[in-house]
């Protein structure tokens, strides 16, 4: 616990000198960054920790940023943090409905099921919150404040706190009931666990965490659109946690960096911003990297990095002793 | 009462696609237990590719028979390139890969040919019959797709039932181990399983292209009703993916006729969710114990 705190406290200070030393439009990189980190983290806590796969983690997301849009909409005055917690809230409510069904089905069905809520979300919002227009949200900062400085600071307040709980929970009599379920649902439930029970937290807790991200992309793009939440999020959620590694939270940062910058960079390369190919071309290299990893690295980035640091950890304790 | 029958036909017509797609996956899932999501991504590729085989001047007929036989070898290739590697590992494992090659196809269609919808032709003319002095919501061309559906569910039964490719197919499927013991190509078995899945999906790929016009991603919605029609029909069987995907068809027509369009992908979310809730090996499987 104190231990996640201090890392926390440093990782803060260091996130606070990168966004003062760097531009607004890397700050807002930075907060997406951010934002998407809590989002994959959420996710891989559940698929890596329970084992259930959701292809729909894009559509309660959606559900967090309307809820928080609606909120401002009708309340103003309300605090930014009381928002966020709202969008939270309302999601985990959301996702406990999801995991109550979810917690019934096994691998492949759930993941086509919370396909579908994927198709279905969009439409939903498109039709009773004001169509394609969607509903603004806006962001008034402290005094002279830069916007994009000020958002990233809150978005990576929130990527810490989120990180600190979750690494907690990894230490947590939670989380080992996870693994037990993960692993094996019969040994588990005859060691006393409660295969659904336990399922069902994890799906509320990582629900939780994509409310939090959805709400913090409502603020980011200045309101809550149908369009924000194609069924391509969900499945760039699934390419972060993928390639980062699933179930660890470090690969969390990891996969959420490489889904920001990946498209950058690649505009970078193809230097034509109008062309079909460099607007699809994110997507194609995403797509190779998922397969790839899963074919030949299934730990992903930070199970690679981990494996690298092993091998030189032992070769200087190897050279040490002798 | 008009619009009912109309809802209806337009049903029965949709149905029969949703259970091409339900069909490809039907096949995947008995032999690999591998729900294909990437089975969607595929049939718009050979359709485009149809498409393109059009624009130079091939005749529709061609060009539809092209597009089954890319189904065949982008099903094939898959099998042996992709989901090999990943078969005996867990279920979320091959899901994912799928996943991958969905974006990849979506992004590389988009690429290739450009987000932009276009136009696809149909064989036969999109204009209602007309019943008692009034056009109904039943086309030429929907009648093409009943009956075209038909023959391919007939075909497979009579691959499967009477045919030694189809018992080997079967015993591959249901017991590997032994099929393999007496001398049966498993591995073969499975990639012409994908081959023909795949195949069913180019035909469903074709068959909706001329209504909502063809992009990279038309056939997202459409591989999600085939997914539900599938687990309406209980994952086993061609006949249950013809059931299942005229069930699903009808309903989803009544709620998109009755409700409003923007209400079909949630009227598919609760048919699923009912369906898994009540039978979740599906309405019309034999029960199977889960086995400890």
């Amino acid at each position: 616990m104190l231990r996640h705190l201090s890392f926390a406290l440093m990782a803060g200070i260091g996130c606070y000198a990168l966004s003062v030393s760097v531009s607004d439009f890397a700050n807002s990189q930075i907060a997406t960054v951010a934002l998407f980190t809590i989002a994959i983290a959420g996710l891989s806590m559940l698929t890596g920790g329970t084992g259930q796969l959701s292809l729909g983690h894009g559509a309660l997301m959606a559900v967090g940023a309307y809820s928080y849009a609606e909120l401002e909409l009708h309340n103003p005055k309300v605090p930014l943090v009381v928002g966020l917690a709202v969008a939270a809230g309302a999601t985990a409510l959301a996702g406990c409905v999801l995991g109550v069904a979810a917690a019934r089905l096994r691998g492949p069905y759930l993941a086509g099921v919370t396909l579908a809520l994927g198709l279905a979300t969009p439409q939903l919002a498109d039709h009773y919150f004001n169509s394609d227009q969607g509903v603004p949200v806006n962001l008034t900062p402290p005094g002279s404040v830069q916007p994009d400085h000020w958002f990233a600071w809150i978005t990576m307040l929130c990527a810490l706190l989120t990180l600190v709980l979750l690494a907690n929970l990894r230490k947590s009599r939670f989380h080992r009931s996870f693994t037990a379920v993960r692993d094996d649902e019969i040994a588990a439930s005859l060691a006393g666990i409660s295969v659904a029970r336990t399922q069902i937290v994890a799906f509320v807790l990582s629900a939780a965490c994509a409310g939090l991200a959805g709400g913090l992309l409502a603020i980011a793009d200045l309101g809550a659109t149908p369009g924000l939440f194609p069924l391509t999020l969900s499945i760039q959620l699934i390419a972060g946690m993928v390639i980062g590694g699933m179930g660890s939270l470090v690969g969390a940062v990891w996969g959420a960096a490489l889904i920001v910058y990946i498209p950058i960079w690649l505009d970078d390369i193809v230097n034509s911003p109008s062309s079909t190919l460099a607007a699809n071309l994110p997507q194609i290299v995403f797509g190779l990297l998922i397969i790839g990893v899963v074919l030949v690295a299934p730990s992903g980035l930070q199970g690679a990095l981990r494996r690298g640091m092993a091998v030189i950890n032992r070769r200087i304790g190897r050279s040490g002793a002798a | 009462m008009r619009l009912f029958v109309d809802y209806t036909l337009s049903g029965v017509s949709a149905g029969m696609v949703y259970a091409a797609v339900a069909l490809g996956l039907v096949l995947i899932w008995r032999s690999t237990q591998i729900l294909n999501f990437a089975q969607g991504a595929m049939a718009m590729l050979t359709t485009y590719v149809a498409s393109t085989l059009l624009e130079h001047s091939f005749g529709y007929w061609a060009a539809f028979a092209l597009a089954l036989v890319a189904g065949l070898v982008l099903g094939a290739a898959t099998e042996r390139v992709l989901i090999r590697p990943v078969e005996g590992r867990s279920a979320i494992d091959a899901v994912i890969v799928a996943i991958g090659l969905l974006i990849f196809l979506e992004a590389l269609a988009g690429a290739i040919w450009g987000s932009n919808p276009r136009a696809f032709p149909a064989p036969f003319k999109l204009v209602g019959y007309v019943i008692g002095g009034q056009p109904v919501e039943f086309t030429p061309f929907d009648l093409f797709i009943v009956l075209a559906v038909l023959l391919l569910m007939g075909l497979m039964l009579v691959l499967f039932r009477f045919t030694g490719v189809g018992l080997r197919m079967r015993a591959s499927a249901f017991a590997p181990e032994v099929a393999r013991l007496l001398g049966v190509r498993v591995n073969r078995m499975l990639t012409l399983g994908w081959a023909l899945a795949a195949m069913a999906g180019a035909l469903a790929g074709v068959f909706v292209a001329p209504k909502v016009f063809l992009s990279p991603t038309y056939m997202d919605s459409i591989l999600i009703y085939g997914f539900t029609a599938a687990i309406v029909g209980g994952l086993e069987s061609p006949v249950g993916s013809l059931v299942g995907g005229l069930g699903t068809g009808l309903i989803l027509s009544y709620v998109g006729g009755y409700l409003g369009s923007s209400f079909q992908a949630t009227g598919a979310l609760v048919l699923l969710v009912v369906v898994l809730m009540v039978r979740p090996t599906g309405l019309f499987s034999r029960v199977q114990p889960r086995r400890v």
